[in-house]
Formats: structure tokens, sequence, C-alpha cells
């Protein structure tokens, strides 16, 4: 076996109770000439302070567009093993739920045509197998379909959907999570695969407000669960959280950004015509209190990370809607809105940029809706929307 | 109403833009569906467009390549690899 470069530096990111990724590549690189070159390289960089890849380009598999980051190191003459180090995007089962026999195929299957090295998984949601070269890139493919996966998007496509784990464990979901990420993922295979947007498009699903995906930071549409009706309380429990010494009025009431409860030491009361739907009051008293029954989701729309400009939030695009397969009116909208942002849409423009620069009350015209006050969170914050005088009831 | 123009034609349209534009502009799907409204109007559609991409795409004619965006261009030996 051949001697592992000396790496002073990332020597420290091994120190500390918390796993690190330099043990698991210097494992890695006990048989791998890849991992062992990476570790070399990668001490470089930490010592010049410079990155040494260059990304992007042609590679991929016959017939998709997607799903496969080409990678080279600018230093192939010193990290031979690493001249070609692709990265492959594979599709998540919704939920990320895996047998170990599928998690074992997908090791093995890496172990044999990369270098092994996986991220469990990447921000977008994908399982990230890191480090491959261009000729074992349809093998590879042509495995990983054999057992059932397929590459997940990247570039200028839309996203691998993610969901969080919705109602298969958590009993907040507001929606079949699971259910909708996996609808959405195989109706809409060919925008998955075959880049023809302006820019990369994200869905993630969240079950409830607490948004365990984030999808109000990160997705282009985030579909999240909420309620309509009142939070269903259990005095009992309530009562029994306060003699069991929750300071209720200090953790509870206070930190309500409805300003939606009162509680008298014996009582909680809300006015659930001013919830906010935040879930704090639930998250503090999960026995005692819970979502309501008429349940479904709010669209939001545009929230990106910052790249080409600075980070977004989502805002309301439907306020409440009632998600049931096959989701047809979903569908309607996000290709009333595609073709839209396709056509007007400029180069490496997120759709929230779009939304942006075209004004939300244009867009919500371009695309048949009507503004809501939903949309607004005080009067005139939105200037682009505009109510003619004989619209008020 | 006009014939609508076939996948093939489509094609081999997008293809002599994608063969002129090579090495000069980089070109995305949507400038190639935009090129085919301006050459065929209303006789093309978007699906139309669609179809005629994956069979430049999955005949190995075109290809492909993510420079920050994602482009379609003529197969090459890309300077990265090098």
């Amino acid at each position: 076996m051949a001697e592992l470069p000396k790496t002073p530096l990332l020597d420290e990111l091994e120190k500390g109770p918390w796993p690190s990724f330099v043990t698991e590549i210097k494992e890695a690189a006990k048989h791998k000439a890849s991992s062992r070159d990476l570790l070399g390289l990668l001490e470089r960089s930490y010592r010049e302070r410079l990155g040494h890849w260059k990304h992007g380009g042609i590679v991929g598999v016959l017939g998709y567009g997607g799903g496969v980051i080409g990678r080279y190191t600018d230093l192939p003459q010193d990290f031979p093993a690493i001249s070609h180090f692709h990265t492959m995007r594979i599709n998540q089962p919704p939920g990320w739920f895996y047998t170990s026999k599928a998690l074992r195929q997908i090791c093995d299957i890496w172990e044999e045509h990369g270098s092994g090295l996986t991220n469990m998984h990447g921000s977008t949601g994908d399982i990230i197998l890191l480090g491959t070269t261009t000729p074992e890139l349809e093998p590879t493919f042509q495995a990983l379909c054999a057992v059932g996966f397929d590459l997940g998007g990247s570039g200028s496509d839309m996203r691998t959907p993610s969901s969080c784990v919705g109602p298969a464990r958590c009993e907040w979901a507001c929606y079949d999570t699971l259910g909708l990420a996996h609808d959405l993922t195989i109706t809409f295979q060919d925008e998955l695969h075959r880049p023809m947007f302006p820019y990369k498009f994200k869905f993630k699903c969240s079950g409830c407000p607490n948004d365990c995906v984030a999808a109000v930071a990160r997705a282009d549409m985030s579909i999240i669960g909420t309620w309509r009706d009142d939070i269903k309380v259990d005095h009992a429990k309530v009562k029994e959280y306060a003699d069991k010494g929750l300071d209720i009025e200090r953790t509870v009431i206070r930190n309500c950004p409805g300003k939606c409860m009162e509680w008298d030491g014996a009582t909680l009361a809300i006015d659930n015509s001013a919830c906010r739907k935040c879930m704090h009051c639930i998250n503090v008293m999960p026995k005692a209190l819970r979502p309501g029954d008429d349940r479904g989701a709010t669209i939001l729309i545009g929230s990106k990370a910052p790249i080409v400009e600075g980070a977004l939030l989502s805002s309301v695009l439907i306020p409440f809607w009632k998600p049931e397969p096959p989701y047809e009116d979903l569908k309607d909208l996000v290709r009333t809105i595609w073709d839209l942002w396709a056509e007007e849409g400029k180069n490496r423009e997120r759709v929230g940029e779009f939304i942006q620069r075209v004004g939300l009350g244009n867009f919500l015209s371009a695309i048949g809706l009507d503004p809501e006050a939903e949309m607004v969170a005080h009067p005139r914050e939105n200037p682009y929307i505009f109510y003619a005088v004989g619209d008020k009831e | 109403m006009a014939d609508k123009v076939s996948v093939d034609e489509v094609a081999e349209a997008m293809y002599k833009q994608v063969a002129s534009a090579q090495g000069v502009k980089k070109l995305k799907p949507g400038d190639l569906n935009k090129m085919m409204a301006e050459i065929y109007g209303d006789r093309v559609d978007r699906d139309t467009c669609k179809l005629a991409i994956r069979k430049l795409i999955e005949s190995s004619r075109c290809v492909y390549t993510y420079f920050g965006g994602s482009y379609i261009e003529l197969p090459h030996r890309e300077s990265a690899e090098n």
C-alpha cells in the first residue's frame, strides 16, 4: 500500500469529538489512489489558500443534461488519480428512507466505479457520489439504474424535489409530503434530466410550518403544510404542563408572533383569527396543542441562496391549497410559471429574481392569479400590488 | 392554418444554429426555442422544440454543457480536460 501524504493542516480537522471528513478520506485512501491524491491536493490548497478545482464542462451520461458535475484538478501532473474527479447526483427517495440493502448497493457500485466517497446528502437533497472519471460515468449510471436509482438534477433544470419525512414519522404533517415530492419527480422527469430553464428551479415540500427542509429559504417553490381551522387544545394537558413547572406566560404567550394567546393561570385562550401558524406554542406543548383538522399547504415562491444576487425568502403565492393526487392544479400553475419564466427570464436568473425584476403585480397578472392579502405582511408594504377602488368589499 | 413543422425539421434547423454559433456564442435551450419561433412562427410549438432537442442529444449530434448555466453545443474536447 502506498504511503499516505503528510497532511499537517488537514490533521487539525481530526481533533475534537466530532466526526471528521479527513478521517474518512484517510480510511478510503488505504485502498484508493484517488483518495490519496485528494488528501494531497486538499492539503496543498489549504497551504496555498488556493482552490485547485475546475468545474463544469461537457461530461454527463447519454441523453441527460443533469446529474453529473464535471470536476478536474488544474494539477493533473501532481495528482494524476484525480485529474478527473466528477460528482454524480443521485435522486434520493422522498424523506430519505432507505433499506440497508439499498445503501449497500449504492456503496458497492461506487466502490467499484468511483472513489467510494459519498456525501449523504447534498443541500438539494440528492445522494452525492464524489469523484470518478469520465469513462466510468456511463457504467455507474447503468449499474445504479439496474438497482432502481436514477440521476438527480443539476445545471439549469428542475432540481430533484425533496421533502421532509412527513406523515411517515411526524404527527404534525399537514399533507403527504412524500407523495407530492414523488409525484412531482415522476411527472417532471423531462424537466429534471434535460435543462430547459434560465437557471435552476427547486421544489421543497415541508409538512408543517416547522419547515424541516428549510423550503422557505431555499426552494424556488416551497409547499409548506398548514391548517385553517382552530388549533386543537387539550386544556387538561395545558394545566399539566403548568403544574410541572412550565412558565406558559414567558415561554409561550410572550413569544407568540400573532399575540393571539392569553393565559390566566388556569385556562389557555386562543384567538385563532390572529394565529400566524408559526408552530411555536405547539412545539413547546406538543401534548396539549395540535394543528387543526382542516389541513393543507401554503404555496410560496421565489427563495434562493445568494449566488448571482443576494438571498431571498419565499413569498406567499397560494395562501391555502388542498394537496390531493394527482395535484393537477399545482402542476398547471407550475407549467404556467415555467412558460413565463422560460420566455422572459434572463440567463442565470432565478424565478425569485425574475419576480423582483418584473414586479409581483405584473408576475401575478401574467400567470393569471389575483393578488391576495396574504401576499403582503402589512398594508402598502409591497408597492407592486395595487387595488382598484372598486375592489374593496 | 399552416401545417405544423416536423420534429426532424426543427432538429435540423436547431443543429444549424448550434453549429454556426459554436465557439462564438453558447446557446441555451430557450434561445433555440425562440430562434425556432422566429423561423417557423406558429407552425412550431414548445413541445416540438423539446422533442427536437431530445433528438439532437440522444443522437449525440449535440451535447449539454455546463458553464455557470446549461447550454447546447456540438461535441468537442473541453479545455478543462486537457
